[in-house]
C-alpha cells in the first residue's frame, strides 16, 4: 500500500510540471479570450469592462477590413494548396526518378524552409523591388518587371510566390516518403505487362500517394490561413493596405487601434474556421480509409 | 536504352533549372551584400568588383550579431531541452498508468493543438503580466524565463504527441524487470526508458528547434529590451531602419542565415526524416 502510494506521488511528478505550464500557457488563456471577446475590455485591466453579448462579433461583421483581409487570405490559400501542391508533388516525382545527383537536389529544394519567414520575405523584398527594377529597365521590358510591391495585384502574386517558395519543399519531402514506399515489385510488375511511365504514375502513383496528398493539403492550408511573418516582411500590409492577410488584420486591431476585445473576437473566429477545416479533413481522411 | 538516357538527360536539366531558381534568391543577396551603392543599382545580377567585408562588419555592429546570435542560441537550446525532459517523461506516464484521467489529459494536450497561436497571444500577454513581484524582480514579460515557460507550454502538445505514440508500441517488461531489481520509477525512466528514445527524441528536438529558432512574433510581443533580442527580432529592427542600405541589410541577412546552413549540412538527415515524423500526425 505504502509502495502504491509511493508510485503514485512520483508519477504525478512526471506530470504536473508539464501540466502547469500547458495549462497556465495555453488553457487559462484560452478560456479568458473566449470570455474577453464578449466584454468590451479595452487591453488593460479586466476590472470595469463589461459585458456585451455578441456585439463585438457582429462588429467584425460589419468591419469592412475585416471582411477583405478574410477573403483576401482564402483566395491566397486557395492559389497556395494548388501551386505549392504541383510544385511539391513535381520536385518530389523529379528526385525520386532516375536524375542524377538527387541528394543534392533535394537539399536544395527543401532549404528555403529552414530559413523563417521573416527573414525569406526580406530577401524577397529586394528582389521584387531592386532586381525587378533593374532587370526591367535593362531587358526594356517594364511591364513585366517592375517594383512588384507598387502594385496590389502584383503584391499578392509575390507573397504566392515566396510563399511557394518556402512550402514546396516541405510538401515534397512528404511526397518523397510516400512515394519511396511504393514497393518496387508493383512498379516491376507493370513494367512487364507493358505500361508506360505516365500510366504507371496515373494508375499506381497517383492513388497510392492519396494520403500523402490528405497531409499536404492539411498542412498548406493551415499554414497558408496562418501566414504573417512573410506579409509582414514582403509587404507590410500594403501598398495601401492591400494585401493585409488575416492574422495582420488582428494584430493591428489589438496592437495598433487597441481595440483588443474586437480582436479577440476575431481571433475567436479565425480559430473556428481552422476548426472547422480540420475536422472536415480528418472526416475525410477517415472515410477515406474505411473504403480502402 | 537511348531513349531512356534521353529522359535521364532531360530530367537533370529539370532539377537543376529548380535548384538555380530555389538558390537564386541566395545568389543575390550574397553579391549584393559586396558591392557598392552605385554598383547594386546598375548591376544588381552580376558578380561584385571586389570582396568587400565593410558592410558585414558594420552589419555585425549595428545588429548587435554576436549578442543576438548567443541570445538564440541559449533561448532554442533551454526551451528545447526542457521541452524534451518534461515532454518524454509526462508522455511515458501517460501512456503506462493508462487511465481516465491520463486519457482526458493526452486528449487536452492534443484537442489544442488546434488553437493558432494567434488565438491566445492577446490574453496570454496580458495573463503573462500579471505575474509579476516587483520586490524580487520577477516578471515574465521581458524575461528569458518567462519566454522559455512560454515555449514549453507551446511546444508541449506536440512532443507529448510524438512521445506518446512511440511510447504505445515499446514493451513494458524491461521497465518491470528493473522496477523488480530495485529502480524507483526516477531510475527506470532514466537509465532504461529514455535511452530507448533516441530516434522520436531527435525528431522533437530537431523540429523545436527549426521553430524556436525562427520564430519572431512571440518573442517580439514578450521581449521589450533591445539587449535581449533574438535573430530574427534584431534582423526586424535591423531592416527597417537600414532599408535604404541595401548592400547593409543584405550583409545582415546573409549573416542571419549562415547558422541555419550549417546545422543543415550537418544534419540534413536527421531534419528531413524529423520533418516527415511531424507532419504525418
Amino acid at each position: 500500500m505504502n509502495k502504491k502510494l509511493k508510485g503514485k506521488i512520483t508519477t504525478t511528478f512526471f506530470v504536473i510540471p508539464t501540466l502547469f505550464v500547458f495549462i497556465n500557457v495555453v488553457i487559462i488563456p484560452f478560456i479568458m479570450g473566449i470570455i474577453y471577446s464578449f466584454t468590451n475590455w479595452d487591453g488593460f485591466a479586466f476590472k470595469g469592462s463589461s459585458f456585451v453579448g455578441f456585439r463585438n462579433y457582429v462588429s467584425v461583421f460589419q468591419d469592412d477590413k475585416f471582411v477583405t483581409a478574410f477573403w483576401l487570405t482564402a483566395r491566397y490559400t486557395f492559389v497556395m494548396i494548388i501551386m505549392v501542391n504541383i510544385v511539391g508533388l513535381s520536385l518530389a516525382i523529379l528526385v525520386t526518378s532516375k536524375v542524377k545527383g538527387k541528394k543534392f537536389f533535394r537539399g536544395v529544394y527543401f532549404l528555403p524552409n529552414l530559413i523563417g519567414g521573416l527573414i525569406l520575405g526580406f530577401i524577397w523584398k529586394f528582389i521584387f523591388t531592386k532586381f525587378f527594377e533593374q532587370l526591367g529597365e535593362s531587358i526594356h521590358n517594364s511591364k513585366i518587371f517592375f517594383n512588384w510591391l507598387d502594385s496590389p495585384t502584383a503584391s499578392f502574386w509575390a507573397l504566392v510566390i515566396v510563399g511557394v517558395w518556402q512550402m514546396a519543399g516541405y510538401v515534397m519531402v512528404i511526397y518523397i516518403a510516400s512515394i519511396e514506399s511504393i514497393s518496387d515489385d508493383i512498379m516491376e510488375a507493370a513494367e512487364i505487362d507493358g505500361a508506360t511511365s505516365l500510366t504507371k504514375f496515373k494508375s499506381i502513383t497517383l492513388p497510392l500517394i492519396a494520403p500523402a496528398f490528405t497531409i499536404n493539403l492539411f498542412v498548406t492550408l493551415s499554414n497558408s490561413f496562418k501566414q504573417y511573418d512573410t506579409n509582414l516582411s514582403l509587404t507590410n500590409g500594403g501598398p495601401f493596405g492591400s494585401t493585409e492577410l488575416i492574422t495582420m488584420n488582428i494584430f493591428s486591431t489589438a496592437f495598433s487601434y487597441n481595440k483588443y476585445a474586437l480582436a479577440q473576437a476575431k481571433s475567436i473566429i479565425f480559430f473556428l474556421v481552422i476548426m472547422l477545416i480540420t475536422i472536415l479533413q480528418v472526416y475525410s481522411t477517415k472515410k477515406r480509409e474505411v473504403e480502402m | 536504352m537511348k531513349a531512356k538516357f534521353k529522359g535521364s538527360k532531360l530530367l537533370t536539366i529539370l532539377g537543376s533549372i529548380a535548384a538555380l531558381y530555389t538558390l537564386f534568391p541566395i545568389y543575390i543577396m550574397v553579391v549584393n551584400s559586396f558591392k557598392g551603392r552605385a554598383d547594386i543599382f546598375t548591376n544588381t545580377m552580376g558578380l561584385p568588383k571586389s570582396l568587400d567585408f565593410s558592410y558585414y562588419l558594420s552589419a555585425i555592429q549595428k545588429m548587435n550579431f554576436i549578442k543576438a546570435l548567443g541570445n538564440s542560441l541559449l533561448l532554442t537550446i533551454v526551451s528545447t531541452v526542457l521541452i524534451i525532459i518534461l515532454s518524454s517523461m509526462t508522455a511515458w506516464v501517460l501512456v503506462r498508468s493508462n487511465s481516465k484521467i491520463s486519457n482526458a489529459i493526452l486528449y487536452m494536450f492534443i484537442g489544442t493543438m488546434l488553437v493558432p497561436f494567434q488565438s491566445v497571444m492577446i490574453p496570454l500577454m496580458q495573463y503573462m503580466s500579471s505575474w509579476d513581484i516587483k520586490a524580487i524582480n520577477f516578471s515574465m514579460i521581458d524575461s528569458y524565463y518567462g519566454l522559455v515557460f512560454m515555449y514549453i507550454g507551446f511546444g508541449s502538445s506536440l512532443s507529448i504527441f510524438l512521445y506518446h505514440g512511440f511510447i504505445k508500441g515499446f514493451p513494458r517488461s524491461l521497465e518491470e524487470a528493473a522496477m523488480i531489481d530495485g529502480c524507483n520509477k526516477f531510475q527506470v525512466f532514466w537509465r532504461i526508458v529514455f535511452p530507448n528514445l533516441k530516434p522520436i527524441t531527435v525528431t522533437v528536438a530537431i523540429l523545436n528547434v527549426i521553430w524556436i529558432w525562427n520564430d519572431y512574433l512571440l518573442p517580439s510581443l514578450v521581449l521589450k529590451s533591445p539587449s535581449l533580442r533574438t535573430i530574427p527580432l534584431s534582423t526586424f529592427y535591423f531592416f527597417g531602419e537600414f532599408t535604404i542600405q541595401w548592400n547593409l541589410a543584405m550583409a545582415g541577412l546573409v549573416l542571419t542565415i549562415i547558422p541555419i546552413i550549417i546545422f543543415y549540412i550537418f544534419s540534413q538527415k536527421y531534419i528531413i526524416k524529423g520533418v516527415m515524423d511531424g507532419a504525418v500526425k
